[in-house]
């Protein structure tokens, strides 16, 4: 007999259980308080028969559910077949093509919102001049008005669709051949296979996707401050923003924030009575390669497709930030007479913000990409083994963040965190504990659909040898999802440097991120720096994923092309 | 959110000390501290703390500028600039003093009120520099030595004169509500620009709300900064703003841009901006020093030559070309019936505007 080892699992779960708690409950609790409060504090139900009869609120639920669904179909409806294209068939450039998609992700949404404000905005977005060029159109006439619902949707889709593209595109590497392979052999064709076999099989990550999608273009707060604003309309975001004008009226925030969470736990659990029944471990201990199918002579012209799908959120917007970052103004076309580096000058020369920005969020990225992954391991890990008996509380907090908009979980952790006994207002701590939060639920999806494939089987071999649970997770689970966990840390490192609505909350002078900054300039119009800035971040991501990807890419059977 | 004191509130419980105003401050029997000089052991004990932060709503560009000027000057101090819209910054003072987080040494605002609702909350350090007690009017200064104009604007139209031949631009606000102006029009926001606040007071005042709700059928592109329009003119893309900083159109047309200053015929709203120093400052002479520097006659002519600004010193010199103050019909500036009703006047524009 030897002694039984000790296993550090128990008191890792409690951790765990009780950091989520803190993170999410404090924050979320207050803003419970706060909107079922008056001014003084007192009860009240008043902020909720504002809410539903006041029409300045009811226009902006309305637009942001169009908004949201709009968003959400679109993304799917795109994203499907370009991440079957890219995953299962010969198209050309395909790996090219992943790293692109990737590259727009790295662009924040609100950037890319500016970046089509010079693209085509209705007098002097840059594609609007070329057509009125070509056409000979009459100068007050325009082919885009980006200041509109659709322009917003359009710019929303845009940065959303990467994510739902990113998750096709793993799961359809991920599924196995022989699955295929058995259903050619039975005599289906490439259709029948695919309708029966590959698409059933990919339908829980698409509908995943799209649920990502319809949250992003729920919370999403920098593309409609930027375009619905000047447009004239308020989604709930930008609403729930102009009630901290002075006077600030927060009860009034909260209680527009909880339909939004209701909604969203509602639709959650949608999600999981339609997929709950059903088991999708497709990696097991034995594993083939996916076929590729041929395209044949629609080879090329796919990837011309693709390219061009490609150009709304890559190519187009950056030359529009190149355009603006080298002229010396953004409606005009560049040339090497006009060309000129003030704006670089300035950003970098004169522009006291710039430098302390951009270490704070360097800083807040790393720091958050690192705490944020090791929570979703674990949480993803306790949830999808069933480790504690309390795991469905556990899955609960760890993907109610999406349903809270960063603006408001920014006022409920400001709320929180500005009284005693952690005054972190101020610091970056309180940034770091949002960007966590906010992110917290991309990273346990994730984790948790990589454990979905991970059949339990092999850590159940490692356990009846005798291994305790940590070391299970630490030498079988963990290689094995090594690529996921270097996907997810690059998730939330670009996570955190697009993230603006609940560091806009807050920030300090002291404690300024790059997109708070950029939102700084854009209120003021100072495009030149706010395209400089933009393509200094996108660079700088650009090479840290690049590492990290170097780092994260080893021998192992699941490789993670999307970063290849 | 936590900043329990509204500007109404805070300006009842200390009405009955306040009487009429003259220029945009309060003017009453008060005892300012004596005036200072910048002495060496000031700026000595400002290059000692190295740094000094400064809140301010005044253009990016511009302000930067300043901040350079400041610290060629005086080497060692290094000038953190805090730009924002006037509102926001006083959201955000409000809300960083709640939580005791005492980030800013110096802030300069476009809405005079704010440093009334400051004064009231007792937040500010009286200081007086020797150019503020020995040159500038009674208008200009606080009778407390709290506060004194740094800046001084107005909020016209303008037009792009590449777009708009000049025989044909506006030459009023009326001439705004013209459906040939309908999708052409851009124009900052009162909820985030101190300027189109107290030009919104202003005009709203004079013409009254049925002008706005009028203009607001034009399909006028909402910005935010009433550094903006300016801005958005210069790239074509809208024709006209309705509002804006003259500073703003004066620095780009003086840099070749094609825009053009409208003096609107009913009158042109004047915009002071005020600075102060914190009483909770982290870098009390640093502060003192950049406060003190920014009101001499040398720092408030830079405002108008690199800037475009007009100034309160009255040793500082019109830029040649630029129109007087005297040959243009200015609207009456009221900070204190702003402060009173800058709830009111956000609310009202919203109602018309839908943002």
């Amino acid at each position: 007999m030897t002694l039984p080892r000790f296993d550090l699992s128990r008191p890792m779960i409690g951790a765990v259980v009780a950091i989520l708690a803190v993170m999410i409950v404090l924050p979320v609790g207050w803003l419970v308080v706060y909107a079922f409060s008056d001014k003084a504090g007192n009860p009240t139900l008043a902020n909720f028969v504002t809410l539903f009869t006041d029409p300045s609120f009811e226009d902006p639920l309305i637009t942001t559910l169009i908004i949201a669904f709009s968003t959400s179909a679109i993304c799917c409806v795109v994203a499907a077949p370009l991440g079957w294209l890219v995953a299962r068939t010969d198209m050309p450039l395909a790996r090219t093509f992943r790293v692109l998609v990737m590259a727009s992700l790295v662009t924040p949404p609100f950037v890319g919102a500016i970046a089509w404000e010079m693209l085509a905005a209705p007098n002097s977005g840059l594609l609007n001049q070329i057509w009125r060029t070509v056409t000979g159109a009459p100068a007050d006439e325009a082919l885009f008005d980006i200041y509109t619902l659709t322009g917003l949707i359009f710019t929303i889709v845009c940065y959303t669709f990467p994510y739902v593209f990113i998750l096709v595109a793993n799961a359809l590497d991920r599924m196995p051949g022989e699955l295929e392979d058995a259903s050619s052999m039975l005599g289906a064709g490439t259709w029948a296979t695919a309708r029966r076999i590959t698409i059933p099989l990919a339908l829980p990550t698409l509908l995943a996707g799209a649920l990502i999608a319809f949250l992003q273009a729920l919370n999403i707060f920098g593309s409609p401050a930027i375009l619905a604003i000047p447009a004239g309309f308020h989604t709930l975001t930008t609403k729930i923003w102009s009630l901290f004008e002075f006077p600030p009226k927060p009860e009034l925030a909260a209680a527009t924030a909880l339909p939004l969470l209701v909604l969203t736990v509602a639709l959650l659990r949608a999600q999981s009575l339609v997929l709950g029944r059903r088991s999708y471990a497709v990696l097991g201990g034995k594993y083939g390669a996916p076929r590729l199918i041929r395209l044949g002579s629609l080879r090329i012209p796919a990837a011309l497709l693709a390219m061009a799908l490609l150009s709304l959120p890559l190519f187009l917007p950056y030359a529009a930030l190149f355009n603006t970052a080298f002229s010396p103004i953004s409606s005009e076309f560049v040339t090497p007479a006009t060309f000129t580096l003030r704006n670089v000058f300035f950003t970098f020369g004169q522009l006291s913000s710039t430098m302390p920005a951009l270490v704070n969020t360097l800083e807040l990225a790393t720091l958050s990409a690192t705490v944020c992954g090791l929570l979703a391991l674990l949480v993803s890990y306790i949830v999808a083994r069933r480790a504690v008996r309390g795991w469905p509380v556990l899955n609960f907090l760890a993907t109610a963040p999406l349903a809270i908009p960063g603006i408001v979980l920014g006022v409920g952790l400001f709320l929180a965190y500005t009284r005693p006994p952690l005054t972190l207002y101020g610091t970056i701590w309180i940034l770091l504990i949002a960007f966590v939060t906010i992110e917290l639920p991309a990273a346990y999806q994730q984790f948790r659909s990589a454990f979905h494939a991970v059949h339990p089987e092999l850590e159940e071999a490692g356990r009846m040898l005798g291994a305790t649970r940590v070391r299970t997770l630490w030498n079988i689970t963990g290689p094995l999802l090594r690529a996921s966990i270097v996907a997810t840390w690059c998730f939330v490192f670009v996570g955190v440097i697009r993230e603006l609505s609940a560091a806009v909350i807050l920030f300090t002078s002291e404690t300024k991120v790059v997109a708070v900054l950029i939102f700084d300039l854009k209120e003021s119009g100072d495009v030149g720096a706010i395209a400089v800035l933009s393509l200094t971040i996108v660079v700088i991501t650009a090479f840290v994923l690049a590492l990290a990807n170097r780092l994260g890419s080893g021998r192992d059977a699941v490789r993670l092309r999307t970063l290849a | 959110m936590t900043m329990k004191i509204t500007r109404r509130r805070a300006l009842a419980t200390t009405a009955a000390t306040t009487l009429a105003t003259t220029g945009p401050f309060f003017t009453s029997a008060h005892a300012a501290p004596p005036a200072e000089k910048i002495t060496p052991e000031l700026i000595a004990a400002a290059k000692k703390e190295g740094k000094v932060t400064w809140y301010t709503s005044i253009d990016l560009v511009l302000g930067e500028k300043v901040g350079k000027a400041f610290e060629a000057k005086f080497p060692g101090v290094s000038m953190k600039l805090e730009r924002s819209g006037a509102e926001r910054n006083f959201q955000r003072i409000g809300q960083e003093y709640a939580s005791k987080i005492y980030n800013c040494d110096v802030v300069n605002s476009s809405d005079a009120a704010h440093l009334i609702v400051w004064k009231r909350q007792k937040i500010l350090a009286a200081y007086v520099p020797e150019d503020v007690a020995r040159d500038f009017p009674d208008g200009e200064k606080d009778p407390d030595g709290m506060f004194a104009s740094w800046r001084v604007t107005l909020c016209p139209m303008g037009y792009n004169t590449k777009l708009v031949k000049a025989e044909d631009a506006p030459k009023s606000y009326a001439d705004l509500l013209d459906p040939k102006w309908v999708g052409k029009l851009v124009k900052a926001h009162p909820g985030y620009s101190g300027t189109i606040m107290t030009s919104t007071q202003q005009c709203s005042r004079d013409l009254g709300w049925p002008f706005f709700e009028k203009l607001s059928k034009q399909k006028v592109m909402q910005v935010q900064s009433a550094t903006e329009p300016p801005k958005k003119v210069i790239l074509g893309e809208r024709q006209v703003m309705v509002d804006g900083g003259e500073y703003v159109v004066l620095e780009a047309k003086s840099r070749g841009e094609p825009i053009e200053v409208i003096y609107p015929t009913e009158g042109t709203p004047l915009i002071t901006g005020p600075s102060a120093i914190m009483a909770g400052a982290p870098n009390p002479n640093a502060a003192r020093l950049f406060y003190a520097w920014s009101m001499t006659a040398e720092a408030q002519q830079l405002n108008i030559d690199v800037a475009g600004l007009r100034s309160a010193h009255p040793k500082a010199v019109d830029k040649p070309g630029v129109r007087k103050f005297a040959d243009i019909k200015l609207m009456k500036e009221e900070a204190s019936v702003v402060a009173d009703k800058a709830d009111e006047i956000k609310a009202q524009y919203v109602k018309y505007f839908k943002v």
